[in-house]
């Protein structure tokens, strides 16, 4: 394997709240415990897992939209997290990301040629005539009409929207690009529509992408390697077609039986899904998900098990692997 | 192989359209404007529409009641009341104004910033404006003038001053809305500073809010202006003003009562006015209410 993309290394970021009167408690919320991964470059590499297990959160501190509490986020060899003043503003050229939500991701009242001229503007990449011919272009790299330049985005459905969020991470001209749920909030019609526009612009750009998503069925088909977060960690990670299709992790098994299988004869059984995801405020000792595990045993619950390299690539952090 | 568009592209209705529409369907906010633009006017064309020059003092006709060469009569010294309630409506509407754009600009920066930064820093900068809210605004304005002495400029000063909290407050709450936006987040993204995100993104989606107040608070203005006037402090005699008139005439309610009555019909009338354009205003940009 050639030299990462983007390399993360040991991942944190706890949110501290206080909370009460008059004698105030501080929560601390780990929402990312320990992440590290790598994307090799032109890589597609998904990040899975349910509501709440910080794989958002991830996202966000890598690009330092968040500041991380610890860890090492390296760009090509530069270090992300020590990044500051211009040096960070070219950083951010290489990076960009597209947010699940269309409807707050544009400013309401700023027109979408304005919208995607003015980072090329702020970069100083180009101006005036040249700019706008490079916003009509982009338009029509996602699929929309040149006249759309000088609409507002409330006269746009969330899937052009989606599109105009996706034109916009472009004008930058990034490598990498961090797609946070980007079809999860669109009609599932629509859905096909952008994630196929999302597989060619990879193809067509050479682009590496961190895909961020619950849905396994859109990261087997987009991704080439994927991880499974639970709880701020990962707990598995390899191949997609390894990790989705013959899952060695409890809880990967458990979202692979929860995830719905196209087939009529499969109808009626019930996946066995025990309980819910604990608070990141207060999680389990040990292994986070032995509450939660069919095949818990006395030291899951004692202690955390160990990152184990798994047949068929990846690894995974079981006991049962260990 | 289709990655097109799934819909075609809307018809465009911009919001503002939308909202004057709504403000023009509502005859209160229609007669409020006419009541305004006509004091306007009256304010502009002072000079050239005024029958007599506003300090002109005709001994013979003093205190004449209204009717022939005088409109609406003459004061004690003689001075044409319709001149100088043309002219008075300068004062006001200089003062008024004036005093509402600083507290606008100053107000709403501070609001934004305040908001956009958060943390300690806005607390600390809400409780500055709470303390400056918790003063009258006419209690505030007469410790300025007193301070600084009855000019125009420390008049306008002294209004904007009583005007600034609560344009910081209504400032500051949308802006923090708006900075969870992910449009926020994106433009972090793309290495705008934050600068650009709150003069170039925060402050156009909080303008119409900010429309809004400045409109309700002219009427404000315009009444602080006239108490100070009232009692003294406002410009200097024998620059006319409503506040000034209304005082004068005072001395003499009870045998030429419109010495006093058609100044402050006027003070009524442009606070009238401008209170229904800021009510109608209100209720064309609360979402709440725009699309019953």
């Amino acid at each position: 394997m050639s030299e990462p993309l983007l390399s993360v290394q040991g991942l944190r970021k706890h949110f501290v709240q206080r909370k009460g009167f008059p004698r105030p408690r501080t929560v601390i919320v780990r929402a990312v415990e320990d992440v590290s991964f790598t994307i090799a470059p032109g890589e597609a590499f998904g990040l899975v897992g349910e509501s709440g297990c910080g794989k958002s959160t991830a996202a966000r501190a890598l690009l330092r939209l968040i500041e991380p509490d610890a860890g090492q986020v390296t760009y090509r060899g530069q270090d992300v997290r020590s990044t500051r003043g211009s040096a960070l503003k070219a950083l951010r050229r290489k990076m960009q990301i597209v947010f699940q939500d269309p409807y707050s991701s544009l400013d309401p009242r700023q027109t979408i040629g304005s919208a995607l001229m003015e980072p090329m503007r702020v970069h100083g990449i180009a101006t005036g005539r040249d700019a706008r011919d490079r916003a009509a272009a982009l338009l029509e790299e996602v699929g929309l009409p040149p006249g759309a330049l000088d609409r507002l985005p409330h006269e746009f459905s969330g899937g052009q929207r989606q599109r105009i969020g996706i034109a916009r991470a472009l004008t930058l001209e990034p490598e990498l690009i961090v797609a946070d749920e980007p079809v999860s909030a669109l009609d599932v019609s629509v859905q096909a529509q952008v994630l196929l526009l999302l597989k060619q612009l990879r193809e067509r750009r050479g682009l590496s992408f961190l895909f961020v998503s619950h849905d396994l069925s859109v990261v087997r088909w987009f991704c080439d390697r994927v991880a499974v977060m639970y709880l701020g960690r990962i707990v598995e990670e390899g191949p997609s077609g390894r990790v989705l299709a013959d899952p060695l992790h409890p809880y990967a098994k458990m979202l692979r039986e929860a995830s719905p299988v196209p087939d009529p004869a499969q109808r009626g059984v019930l996946p066995r899904i025990v309980g819910e995801i604990p608070s990141a405020a207060n999680p389990p000792p040990g292994c986070p998900f032995h509450p939660r595990c069919a095949q818990a045993m006395p030291v899951c619950s004692t202690t955390a098990p160990r990152w184990t390299s798994a047949t068929g690539g990846g690894g995974v952090a079981c006991h049962l692997h260990g | 192989m289709s990655a097109t568009a799934e819909a075609p592209v809307a018809p465009r209705v911009p919001g503002w359209r939308k909202a004057l529409g709504k403000a023009r369907s509502n005859p209160t906010t229609l007669v409020g404007a006419v009541i305004c633009l006509v004091i306007l006017a009256a304010a502009i064309l002072a000079p050239w529409i005024a029958p007599h020059d506003p300090a002109e003092q005709d001994i013979i006709s003093r205190l004449a009641p209204p009717g022939g060469d005088y409109p609406l009569g003459t004061d004690q010294f003689g001075r044409d009341i319709l001149s100088r309630l043309l002219w008075g409506a300068r004062i006001s509407l200089t003062v008024s104004l004036g005093a509402i754009a600083v507290a606008c600009v100053i107000g709403g920066s501070i609001g934004m910033v305040s908001g956009y930064i958060g943390g300690r820093f806005d607390l600390f900068v809400m409780q500055v404006m709470d303390v400056l809210l918790s003063f009258p605004s006419l209690i505030l304005g007469l410790i300025v003038v007193a301070l600084l002495g009855p000019d125009l400029v420390n008049l306008v000063v002294a209004i904007a001053l009583t005007a600034i909290a609560p344009f910081a407050r209504i400032a500051r709450a949308p802006t923090l809305a708006l900075k969870e936006r992910a449009f926020v987040e994106a433009g972090h993204a793309l290495g705008y500073s934050h600068l650009r995100i709150i003069f170039r993104h925060i402050l156009p989606n909080i303008l119409p809010e900010v429309m809004v107040m400045a409109s309700l608070w002219m009427a404000t203005a315009v009444r602080v202006e006239a108490s100070l006037s009232f009692i003294g402090l406002g410009v200097k005699p024998p620059t006319p003003t409503w506040g000034g008139m209304t005082r004068d005439g005072f001395e003499n309610i009870l045998d030429s009562p419109w010495l006093a009555v058609f100044p402050g019909m006027a003070i009524l009338l442009l606070v009238l006015g401008l209170n229904m354009v800021g009510d109608g205003l209100r209720d064309a940009t609360d979402p709440k209410l725009r699309n019953e």
